[in-house]
Protein backbone atom coordinates (compact mmCIF):
# COMPACT_ATOMS: atom_id res chain seq x y z
CA UNK A 1 0.00 0.00 0.00
CA UNK A 2 3.17 2.37 0.96
CA UNK A 3 4.71 1.50 -2.10
CA UNK A 4 1.54 2.32 -4.04
CA UNK A 5 1.29 5.44 -2.58
CA UNK A 6 5.31 6.61 -3.59
CA UNK A 7 4.72 4.92 -6.94
CA UNK A 8 1.65 6.92 -7.38
CA UNK A 9 3.38 10.11 -6.39
CA UNK A 10 6.08 9.65 -8.74
CA UNK A 11 3.52 9.64 -11.33
CA UNK A 12 1.79 12.40 -10.58
CA UNK A 13 5.15 14.62 -10.25
CA UNK A 14 5.52 13.91 -13.33
CA UNK A 15 2.70 14.57 -15.00
CA UNK A 16 1.02 16.78 -12.99
CA UNK A 17 4.18 19.62 -12.64
CA UNK A 18 3.20 21.45 -15.49
CA UNK A 19 0.41 22.22 -13.95
CA UNK A 20 1.85 23.73 -10.89
CA UNK A 21 3.33 26.55 -12.83
CA UNK A 22 -0.08 26.76 -14.72
CA UNK A 23 -1.41 27.60 -11.35
CA UNK A 24 1.23 30.57 -10.07
CA UNK A 25 0.46 31.97 -13.03
CA UNK A 26 -3.04 31.78 -12.97
CA UNK A 27 -2.71 33.34 -9.42
CA UNK A 28 -0.85 36.22 -10.60
CA UNK A 29 -3.46 36.95 -13.43
CA UNK A 30 -6.35 36.89 -10.89
CA UNK A 31 -4.44 39.01 -8.92
CA UNK A 32 -3.68 41.32 -11.96
CA UNK A 33 -6.72 41.44 -13.37
CA UNK A 34 -6.54 39.63 -15.94
CA UNK A 35 -7.72 36.18 -17.65
CA UNK A 36 -4.49 34.96 -17.83
CA UNK A 37 -2.61 32.16 -20.01
CA UNK A 38 -4.39 28.66 -20.35
CA UNK A 39 -3.76 26.31 -16.95
CA UNK A 40 -1.94 23.61 -19.64
CA UNK A 41 0.03 26.64 -21.27
CA UNK A 42 3.54 24.96 -20.38
CA UNK A 43 2.16 21.18 -21.61
CA UNK A 44 1.16 22.83 -25.12
CA UNK A 45 4.86 24.68 -24.68
CA UNK A 46 6.80 21.31 -23.87
CA UNK A 47 4.51 19.84 -27.17
CA UNK A 48 5.70 22.71 -29.51
CA UNK A 49 9.10 22.34 -28.43
CA UNK A 50 9.27 18.67 -28.77
CA UNK A 51 8.23 18.95 -32.13
CA UNK A 52 11.14 21.24 -33.44
CA UNK A 53 14.71 20.71 -34.32
CA UNK A 54 17.93 22.53 -32.33
CA UNK A 55 20.17 25.22 -33.78
CA UNK A 56 23.46 24.96 -32.55
CA UNK A 57 26.14 28.00 -32.86
CA UNK A 58 29.67 26.67 -33.92
CA UNK A 59 30.85 28.12 -30.88
CA UNK A 60 29.52 25.52 -28.23
CA UNK A 61 31.02 22.77 -27.75
CA UNK A 62 29.50 18.67 -26.55
CA UNK A 63 28.98 20.62 -23.19
CA UNK A 64 26.23 22.75 -24.32
CA UNK A 65 24.48 19.83 -25.15
CA UNK A 66 24.68 17.84 -22.39
CA UNK A 67 23.46 20.58 -20.15
CA UNK A 68 19.56 19.99 -20.41
CA UNK A 69 20.20 15.92 -20.35
CA UNK A 70 22.08 15.80 -17.27
CA UNK A 71 19.64 18.54 -15.60
CA UNK A 72 16.85 16.09 -16.53
CA UNK A 73 18.42 13.11 -15.45
CA UNK A 74 19.26 14.61 -12.29
CA UNK A 75 16.13 15.97 -11.15
CA UNK A 76 14.45 12.46 -12.10
CA UNK A 77 16.75 10.97 -9.57
CA UNK A 78 15.43 13.57 -7.09
CA UNK A 79 12.29 13.34 -7.56
CA UNK A 80 12.37 9.86 -6.39
CA UNK A 81 14.56 10.78 -3.64
CA UNK A 82 12.03 13.45 -2.20
CA UNK A 83 8.64 12.39 0.30
CA UNK A 84 5.74 14.06 -0.29
CA UNK A 85 4.31 14.72 3.16
CA UNK A 86 4.36 11.73 4.81
CA UNK A 87 4.46 8.88 2.08
CA UNK A 88 7.54 7.90 1.71
CA UNK A 89 9.86 7.67 -1.57
CA UNK A 90 10.62 5.78 -3.89
CA UNK A 91 13.83 5.24 -2.50
CA UNK A 92 15.52 5.85 1.00
CA UNK A 93 18.38 5.57 2.57
CA UNK A 94 20.11 7.06 5.66
CA UNK A 95 21.82 10.51 4.44
CA UNK A 96 19.73 10.22 1.23
CA UNK A 97 19.17 14.23 1.69
CA UNK A 98 22.78 14.88 0.97
CA UNK A 99 22.78 13.06 -2.69
CA UNK A 100 19.51 14.84 -2.87
CA UNK A 101 21.01 18.35 -2.61
CA UNK A 102 24.12 17.38 -4.74
CA UNK A 103 21.97 16.04 -7.61
CA UNK A 104 20.05 19.20 -7.51
CA UNK A 105 24.15 20.48 -7.72
CA UNK A 106 25.22 18.76 -10.41
CA UNK A 107 22.00 20.10 -11.98
CA UNK A 108 23.10 24.03 -11.60
CA UNK A 109 26.73 22.82 -12.63
CA UNK A 110 25.47 21.51 -15.90
CA UNK A 111 23.91 24.40 -17.01
CA UNK A 112 26.36 26.68 -15.74
CA UNK A 113 28.87 24.44 -17.71
CA UNK A 114 26.57 24.83 -20.68
CA UNK A 115 25.86 28.59 -20.15
CA UNK A 116 29.49 29.35 -20.24
CA UNK A 117 30.38 26.87 -23.23
CA UNK A 118 28.39 29.87 -25.54
CA UNK A 119 30.66 32.07 -24.68
CA UNK A 120 28.03 34.71 -24.22
CA UNK A 121 28.93 37.81 -21.41
CA UNK A 122 25.15 37.99 -20.14
CA UNK A 123 25.14 34.24 -19.39
CA UNK A 124 28.14 34.31 -17.76
CA UNK A 125 26.64 36.74 -15.75
CA UNK A 126 23.38 34.64 -15.06
CA UNK A 127 25.90 31.82 -13.99
CA UNK A 128 27.70 33.51 -11.62
CA UNK A 129 24.63 34.68 -9.66
CA UNK A 130 23.46 31.52 -10.08
CA UNK A 131 26.24 30.02 -8.70
CA UNK A 132 26.73 33.00 -5.70
CA UNK A 133 22.95 32.89 -4.78
CA UNK A 134 23.01 28.55 -4.58
CA UNK A 135 26.46 29.31 -2.33
CA UNK A 136 24.24 30.51 0.00
CA UNK A 137 21.02 28.62 -0.06
CA UNK A 138 22.85 25.52 0.09
CA UNK A 139 23.82 24.91 3.51
CA UNK A 140 20.41 26.46 4.64
CA UNK A 141 18.95 23.59 2.96
CA UNK A 142 21.33 20.82 4.55
CA UNK A 143 21.05 23.09 8.03
CA UNK A 144 17.21 22.87 7.73
CA UNK A 145 16.75 19.41 7.13
CA UNK A 146 19.57 18.43 9.81
CA UNK A 147 17.76 20.16 11.85
CA UNK A 148 13.88 17.79 11.51
CA UNK A 149 16.81 15.04 11.39
CA UNK A 150 17.96 15.88 14.75
CA UNK A 151 14.49 16.41 16.59
CA UNK A 152 13.30 12.82 15.13
CA UNK A 153 16.53 10.82 15.37
CA UNK A 154 16.08 9.55 11.66
CA UNK A 155 18.73 9.82 9.25
CA UNK A 156 17.05 9.07 5.76
CA UNK A 157 14.05 12.03 4.43
CA UNK A 158 12.02 9.77 3.98
CA UNK A 159 12.24 8.55 7.97
CA UNK A 160 12.37 12.12 9.01
CA UNK A 161 9.44 13.30 6.96
CA UNK A 162 7.15 10.34 8.75
CA UNK A 163 7.79 10.24 12.02
CA UNK A 164 8.01 14.45 12.07
CA UNK A 165 4.40 14.64 14.28
CA UNK A 166 3.92 11.44 15.20
CA UNK A 167 5.36 12.32 18.94
CA UNK A 168 2.42 15.42 18.82
CA UNK A 169 2.61 18.59 17.41
CA UNK A 170 4.26 20.24 20.65
CA UNK A 171 7.72 18.61 20.54
CA UNK A 172 8.45 19.82 16.90
CA UNK A 173 6.60 22.92 16.12
CA UNK A 174 9.03 25.50 16.84
CA UNK A 175 11.63 23.58 14.94
CA UNK A 176 9.11 23.12 12.05
CA UNK A 177 8.42 26.35 12.05
CA UNK A 178 11.78 27.63 11.53
CA UNK A 179 12.45 25.28 9.01
CA UNK A 180 9.81 25.82 6.61
CA UNK A 181 10.15 29.59 7.23
CA UNK A 182 13.56 28.56 6.10
CA UNK A 183 12.65 26.04 3.21
CA UNK A 184 10.16 28.82 1.77
CA UNK A 185 12.70 31.31 1.14
CA UNK A 186 15.03 28.37 -0.24
CA UNK A 187 12.17 27.44 -2.58
CA UNK A 188 12.16 30.89 -3.75
CA UNK A 189 15.50 31.65 -4.24
CA UNK A 190 16.56 27.99 -5.73
CA UNK A 191 13.56 28.12 -8.08
CA UNK A 192 14.18 31.48 -9.49
CA UNK A 193 10.50 33.04 -7.93
CA UNK A 194 10.10 36.70 -7.48
CA UNK A 195 11.85 37.64 -4.35
CA UNK A 196 14.90 36.63 -6.26
CA UNK A 197 14.32 36.69 -9.52
CA UNK A 198 12.12 37.39 -12.17
CA UNK A 199 10.65 34.26 -14.22
CA UNK A 200 9.33 36.46 -16.74
CA UNK A 201 11.82 38.99 -17.50
CA UNK A 202 13.87 39.29 -20.54
CA UNK A 203 16.25 42.18 -19.38
CA UNK A 204 19.30 40.86 -19.29
CA UNK A 205 20.78 42.55 -17.57
CA UNK A 206 18.53 41.61 -13.98
CA UNK A 207 18.34 38.18 -15.11
CA UNK A 208 19.02 34.99 -12.96
CA UNK A 209 18.37 31.46 -14.07
CA UNK A 210 16.22 32.31 -17.45
CA UNK A 211 19.30 34.40 -18.93
CA UNK A 212 21.29 31.08 -18.79
CA UNK A 213 19.09 29.29 -21.01
CA UNK A 214 18.56 31.81 -23.58
CA UNK A 215 21.01 30.05 -26.49
CA UNK A 216 18.83 26.80 -25.81
CA UNK A 217 15.95 25.99 -28.31
CA UNK A 218 13.54 23.01 -29.31
CA UNK A 219 13.95 19.62 -27.44
CA UNK A 220 16.84 20.73 -25.26
CA UNK A 221 15.04 24.11 -24.00
CA UNK A 222 11.36 21.56 -23.77
CA UNK A 223 13.74 19.09 -21.35
CA UNK A 224 14.81 22.73 -19.68
CA UNK A 225 11.72 23.69 -18.80
CA UNK A 226 10.05 20.51 -17.55
CA UNK A 227 13.35 19.93 -14.86
CA UNK A 228 12.37 23.37 -13.69
CA UNK A 229 9.07 22.36 -13.10
CA UNK A 230 10.26 19.16 -11.50
CA UNK A 231 12.78 21.10 -9.71
CA UNK A 232 9.57 23.16 -7.97
CA UNK A 233 8.05 20.29 -7.27
CA UNK A 234 11.08 18.53 -5.51
CA UNK A 235 10.92 21.64 -3.38
CA UNK A 236 7.14 22.44 -3.09
CA UNK A 237 6.69 18.50 -1.69
CA UNK A 238 9.90 19.22 0.69
CA UNK A 239 7.91 22.45 1.92
CA UNK A 240 4.34 20.73 2.50
CA UNK A 241 6.26 18.32 4.02
CA UNK A 242 7.42 20.28 7.35
CA UNK A 243 4.14 22.80 6.69
CA UNK A 244 1.45 20.62 6.99
CA UNK A 245 1.24 18.59 10.12
CA UNK A 246 -1.17 15.68 9.38
CA UNK A 247 -0.99 12.36 9.34
CA UNK A 248 -3.34 9.69 8.60
CA UNK A 249 -1.47 6.43 8.70
CA UNK A 250 -3.70 5.82 5.12
CA UNK A 251 -1.07 6.18 2.43
CA UNK A 252 -3.44 7.46 -0.12
CA UNK A 253 -5.18 9.92 2.09
CA UNK A 254 -2.08 10.92 3.37
CA UNK A 255 -0.65 11.57 -0.53
CA UNK A 256 -4.13 13.05 -1.33
CA UNK A 257 -3.05 15.68 1.33
CA UNK A 258 0.29 15.59 0.25
CA UNK A 259 -1.15 16.81 -3.30
CA UNK A 260 -3.20 19.06 -2.17
CA UNK A 261 -0.52 21.14 -0.15
CA UNK A 262 1.91 21.01 -3.25
CA UNK A 263 -0.94 23.20 -5.22
CA UNK A 264 -1.65 25.56 -2.12
CA UNK A 265 1.71 26.10 -1.69
CA UNK A 266 1.95 26.64 -5.78
CA UNK A 267 -0.97 29.43 -4.91
CA UNK A 268 1.32 30.91 -2.01
CA UNK A 269 3.71 31.28 -4.70
CA UNK A 270 1.66 32.89 -6.87
CA UNK A 271 0.33 35.52 -4.09
CA UNK A 272 4.27 35.92 -3.00
CA UNK A 273 5.02 36.66 -6.51
CA UNK A 274 2.31 39.27 -7.22
CA UNK A 275 2.50 40.94 -3.81
CA UNK A 276 6.14 41.90 -3.43
CA UNK A 277 8.88 43.33 -5.54
CA UNK A 278 12.17 41.67 -6.75
CA UNK A 279 14.73 42.50 -4.61
CA UNK A 280 17.71 44.30 -5.29
CA UNK A 281 20.63 42.08 -6.70
CA UNK A 282 22.82 43.34 -3.60
CA UNK A 283 20.03 42.40 -1.19
CA UNK A 284 19.54 38.88 -2.63
CA UNK A 285 22.40 37.61 -0.54
CA UNK A 286 21.09 38.92 2.76
CA UNK A 287 17.70 37.53 2.48
CA UNK A 288 19.31 34.17 1.79
CA UNK A 289 22.10 34.64 5.11
CA UNK A 290 18.45 34.85 7.09
CA UNK A 291 17.03 31.75 5.42
CA UNK A 292 20.56 30.24 6.88
CA UNK A 293 20.44 31.56 10.48
CA UNK A 294 16.84 30.67 10.47
CA UNK A 295 17.59 26.90 9.75
CA UNK A 296 20.78 27.60 11.97
CA UNK A 297 18.32 28.35 14.85
CA UNK A 298 16.19 25.62 14.06
CA UNK A 299 19.42 23.25 14.77
CA UNK A 300 20.18 24.76 17.67
CA UNK A 301 16.99 24.56 19.36
CA UNK A 302 16.74 21.18 18.06
CA UNK A 303 19.65 20.32 19.94
CA UNK A 304 18.84 21.94 23.55
CA UNK B 1 0.90 25.51 27.77
CA UNK B 2 4.39 24.75 27.02
CA UNK B 3 3.92 24.84 22.81
CA UNK B 4 2.42 28.41 23.74
CA UNK B 5 5.54 29.25 25.46
CA UNK B 6 8.07 27.79 23.18
CA UNK B 7 6.17 29.27 20.18
CA UNK B 8 6.66 33.29 21.52
CA UNK B 9 10.01 32.56 22.67
CA UNK B 10 10.83 31.59 19.12
CA UNK B 11 8.67 35.35 18.15
CA UNK B 12 11.48 37.06 20.73
CA UNK B 13 14.45 35.15 19.11
CA UNK B 14 13.01 36.08 15.71
CA UNK B 15 12.37 39.91 16.52
CA UNK B 16 15.97 39.91 18.06
CA UNK B 17 17.03 39.08 14.30
CA UNK B 18 14.89 41.85 12.56
CA UNK B 19 16.69 44.05 15.20
CA UNK B 20 19.73 43.51 13.78
CA UNK B 21 18.64 42.39 9.91
CA UNK B 22 17.19 45.84 9.74
CA UNK B 23 18.23 49.45 8.32
CA UNK B 24 14.91 51.37 8.74
CA UNK B 25 14.54 53.33 12.76
CA UNK B 26 11.16 52.88 12.27
CA UNK B 27 11.01 49.09 11.72
CA UNK B 28 13.24 48.61 15.31
CA UNK B 29 11.24 50.46 17.09
CA UNK B 30 8.09 48.57 15.93
CA UNK B 31 9.81 45.98 16.93
CA UNK B 32 10.60 47.28 20.53
CA UNK B 33 6.86 47.33 20.80
CA UNK B 34 6.39 43.61 19.49
CA UNK B 35 9.09 42.50 21.54
CA UNK B 36 7.43 44.27 24.66
CA UNK B 37 4.06 42.15 23.84
CA UNK B 38 5.43 39.36 23.61
CA UNK B 39 6.93 39.62 27.37
CA UNK B 40 3.31 40.25 28.47
CA UNK B 41 1.99 36.79 26.66
CA UNK B 42 4.96 35.15 27.99
CA UNK B 43 4.01 35.92 31.98
CA UNK B 44 0.81 35.11 30.61
CA UNK B 45 1.00 31.81 28.86
CA UNK B 46 3.58 30.34 31.68
CA UNK B 47 1.05 31.99 34.78
CA UNK B 48 -0.81 28.90 33.30
CA UNK B 49 0.72 26.17 34.69
CA UNK B 50 2.58 28.06 37.51
CA UNK B 51 0.76 30.02 40.24
CA UNK B 52 1.68 33.94 39.67
CA UNK B 53 0.94 36.49 42.00
CA UNK B 54 -1.12 38.87 40.62
CA UNK B 55 1.18 41.51 41.25
CA UNK B 56 3.19 39.85 38.25
CA UNK B 57 0.19 40.07 35.77
CA UNK B 58 -0.20 43.97 37.01
CA UNK B 59 3.74 44.50 36.33
CA UNK B 60 3.04 42.64 32.76
CA UNK B 61 0.23 44.91 31.99
CA UNK B 62 1.87 47.94 32.26
CA UNK B 63 5.40 46.81 30.66
CA UNK B 64 3.03 46.21 27.87
CA UNK B 65 1.76 49.55 28.35
CA UNK B 66 4.57 51.46 29.26
CA UNK B 67 7.43 50.04 26.31
CA UNK B 68 4.51 48.77 23.79
CA UNK B 69 2.67 52.25 23.38
CA UNK B 70 4.49 54.65 25.53
CA UNK B 71 8.01 54.31 24.54
CA UNK B 72 7.45 53.89 20.81
CA UNK B 73 5.40 57.18 20.91
CA UNK B 74 8.31 59.10 22.24
CA UNK B 75 10.97 57.17 20.21
CA UNK B 76 8.66 57.88 17.13
CA UNK B 77 8.76 61.45 17.88
CA UNK B 78 12.47 61.71 18.92
CA UNK B 79 12.86 59.87 15.23
CA UNK B 80 10.95 62.54 13.23
CA UNK B 81 13.05 65.35 15.00
CA UNK B 82 15.85 64.25 13.86
CA UNK B 83 15.07 63.40 10.78
CA UNK B 84 16.23 60.52 10.68
CA UNK B 85 15.11 57.18 8.99
CA UNK B 86 17.82 54.56 8.57
CA UNK B 87 20.99 53.72 9.47
CA UNK B 88 23.55 54.18 7.36
CA UNK B 89 26.65 52.24 7.83
CA UNK B 90 26.75 50.83 11.49
CA UNK B 91 29.95 49.60 12.07
CA UNK B 92 29.06 46.15 11.63
CA UNK B 93 26.85 45.31 8.32
CA UNK B 94 23.27 43.69 8.38
CA UNK B 95 23.96 40.40 7.23
CA UNK B 96 27.01 39.77 9.58
CA UNK B 97 24.55 40.96 12.49
CA UNK B 98 22.46 38.57 11.96
CA UNK B 99 25.13 35.47 11.48
CA UNK B 100 26.60 36.85 14.74
CA UNK B 101 23.20 36.82 16.28
CA UNK B 102 23.06 33.36 15.39
CA UNK B 103 26.07 32.83 17.06
CA UNK B 104 25.59 34.63 20.17
CA UNK B 105 22.07 32.31 20.43
CA UNK B 106 24.31 29.21 20.48
CA UNK B 107 26.56 30.69 22.66
CA UNK B 108 23.61 31.49 25.13
CA UNK B 109 22.23 27.42 24.81
CA UNK B 110 25.65 26.58 25.74
CA UNK B 111 25.74 29.18 28.63
CA UNK B 112 22.40 28.31 29.90
CA UNK B 113 22.72 24.64 30.25
CA UNK B 114 23.66 24.40 33.62
CA UNK B 115 21.15 26.74 34.59
CA UNK B 116 18.42 25.11 33.11
CA UNK B 117 16.57 23.58 36.06
CA UNK B 118 16.25 26.43 37.73
CA UNK B 119 13.40 28.25 35.48
CA UNK B 120 9.76 27.12 35.62
CA UNK B 121 8.86 23.77 34.32
CA UNK B 122 8.06 23.29 30.64
CA UNK B 123 9.90 26.78 29.54
CA UNK B 124 13.69 25.98 29.75
CA UNK B 125 14.12 28.10 26.87
CA UNK B 126 13.11 31.21 29.28
CA UNK B 127 17.13 31.50 30.12
CA UNK B 128 18.91 31.39 27.09
CA UNK B 129 16.39 33.45 25.17
CA UNK B 130 16.85 36.34 27.99
CA UNK B 131 20.20 36.13 27.93
CA UNK B 132 19.98 35.77 23.72
CA UNK B 133 18.06 39.56 24.04
CA UNK B 134 20.23 40.65 26.52
CA UNK B 135 23.38 40.38 24.50
CA UNK B 136 21.48 41.37 21.07
CA UNK B 137 20.78 44.42 22.60
CA UNK B 138 24.39 44.87 23.95
CA UNK B 139 25.83 44.29 20.30
CA UNK B 140 23.43 46.68 18.84
CA UNK B 141 24.55 49.29 21.38
CA UNK B 142 28.31 48.97 20.21
CA UNK B 143 27.24 48.56 16.37
CA UNK B 144 25.38 50.99 15.62
CA UNK B 145 26.55 54.51 14.99
CA UNK B 146 23.33 56.16 15.68
CA UNK B 147 21.81 57.38 19.60
CA UNK B 148 18.96 56.09 18.33
CA UNK B 149 19.57 53.37 17.66
CA UNK B 150 21.87 53.00 20.62
CA UNK B 151 18.95 54.02 22.87
CA UNK B 152 16.69 51.00 20.90
CA UNK B 153 19.50 48.98 21.54
CA UNK B 154 18.83 49.65 25.21
CA UNK B 155 15.23 49.00 25.46
CA UNK B 156 16.20 45.44 23.52
CA UNK B 157 18.82 44.43 26.43
CA UNK B 158 16.03 46.04 29.06
CA UNK B 159 13.12 43.37 27.65
CA UNK B 160 16.25 40.63 27.88
CA UNK B 161 16.25 41.54 31.67
CA UNK B 162 12.70 41.56 31.89
CA UNK B 163 12.79 37.87 30.71
CA UNK B 164 15.08 37.07 32.92
CA UNK B 165 12.90 38.31 35.87
CA UNK B 166 10.08 36.12 34.65
CA UNK B 167 12.03 33.15 34.34
CA UNK B 168 13.91 33.06 37.91
CA UNK B 169 11.34 34.76 40.07
CA UNK B 170 7.63 33.52 40.38
CA UNK B 171 6.92 36.64 42.97
CA UNK B 172 8.98 39.35 42.27
CA UNK B 173 8.58 42.43 44.37
CA UNK B 174 5.95 44.83 43.00
CA UNK B 175 7.70 47.89 44.33
CA UNK B 176 11.06 46.93 42.55
CA UNK B 177 9.53 46.01 38.77
CA UNK B 178 7.56 49.08 38.72
CA UNK B 179 10.87 50.91 39.80
CA UNK B 180 13.02 49.45 36.96
CA UNK B 181 9.75 50.40 34.21
CA UNK B 182 9.86 53.97 36.12
CA UNK B 183 14.24 53.90 35.23
CA UNK B 184 13.44 52.88 31.71
CA UNK B 185 10.58 55.06 31.27
CA UNK B 186 12.88 58.26 32.42
CA UNK B 187 16.00 57.08 30.94
CA UNK B 188 14.28 56.73 27.22
CA UNK B 189 12.82 60.22 27.90
CA UNK B 190 15.71 61.64 28.82
CA UNK B 191 17.74 60.08 25.92
CA UNK B 192 14.65 61.47 23.72
CA UNK B 193 15.56 65.35 24.94
CA UNK B 194 19.55 64.16 24.51
CA UNK B 195 19.16 63.33 21.33
CA UNK B 196 16.95 66.26 19.96
CA UNK B 197 19.85 68.69 21.53
CA UNK B 198 22.50 66.96 19.91
CA UNK B 199 20.51 67.20 16.45
CA UNK B 200 19.95 70.78 17.01
CA UNK B 201 23.38 71.30 18.17
CA UNK B 202 25.81 69.01 15.27
CA UNK B 203 23.05 68.52 12.26
CA UNK B 204 23.43 64.35 12.99
CA UNK B 205 23.59 62.22 15.83
CA UNK B 206 26.55 60.10 14.94
CA UNK B 207 27.72 59.04 18.52
CA UNK B 208 31.21 58.56 16.83
CA UNK B 209 32.10 61.99 16.60
CA UNK B 210 31.23 62.82 20.06
CA UNK B 211 34.04 61.15 20.89
CA UNK B 212 36.49 63.70 19.38
CA UNK B 213 34.32 66.39 21.00
CA UNK B 214 36.67 68.89 23.28
CA UNK B 215 35.34 72.43 24.36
Amino acid sequence: MIILASIIHVVLALSLSPLLIGVINRVKAKFAGRRGRPLLQLYYDLWKLLHKGAVYSTTTTWVFRTGPLVGISAVLVAISLVPLGRVPALAAFDGDIILLAYVLGLMRFMTVLAALDTGSAFEGMGAGREVQFSLLAEPALLLGVGALSISTGDWSLSGIYGSLFSDGLAAVAPTAVMVAASLLIILLAENSRIPVDDPNTHLELTMIHEVMVLDHGGVDLAFIQYAAALKLWVFCALFVGVALPLQMHWPLVDLAFGMAGVFIVAMVIGVIESTMARLRLLRVPQMLVVSAVLAMIAVLWALR
Amino acid sequence: MSILTDLLMMLLVLTNLRMLASSRVAVCIQNVAIQAVVLGAITFSLSAHAAIAAGVIVVAISTVAVKGLVLPWLLRRAMKGAGIGREIEPFVGYASSVLIGAVLLGLCFVIARPLRDTSHAGASMLIPVAMFTILTGLFIIISRRKALTQVLGYLTMENGVCVFGVSLAVEEPLLVEMGILLDVLVGVFVMGIVIHQINREFDHIDTDRLSVLKD
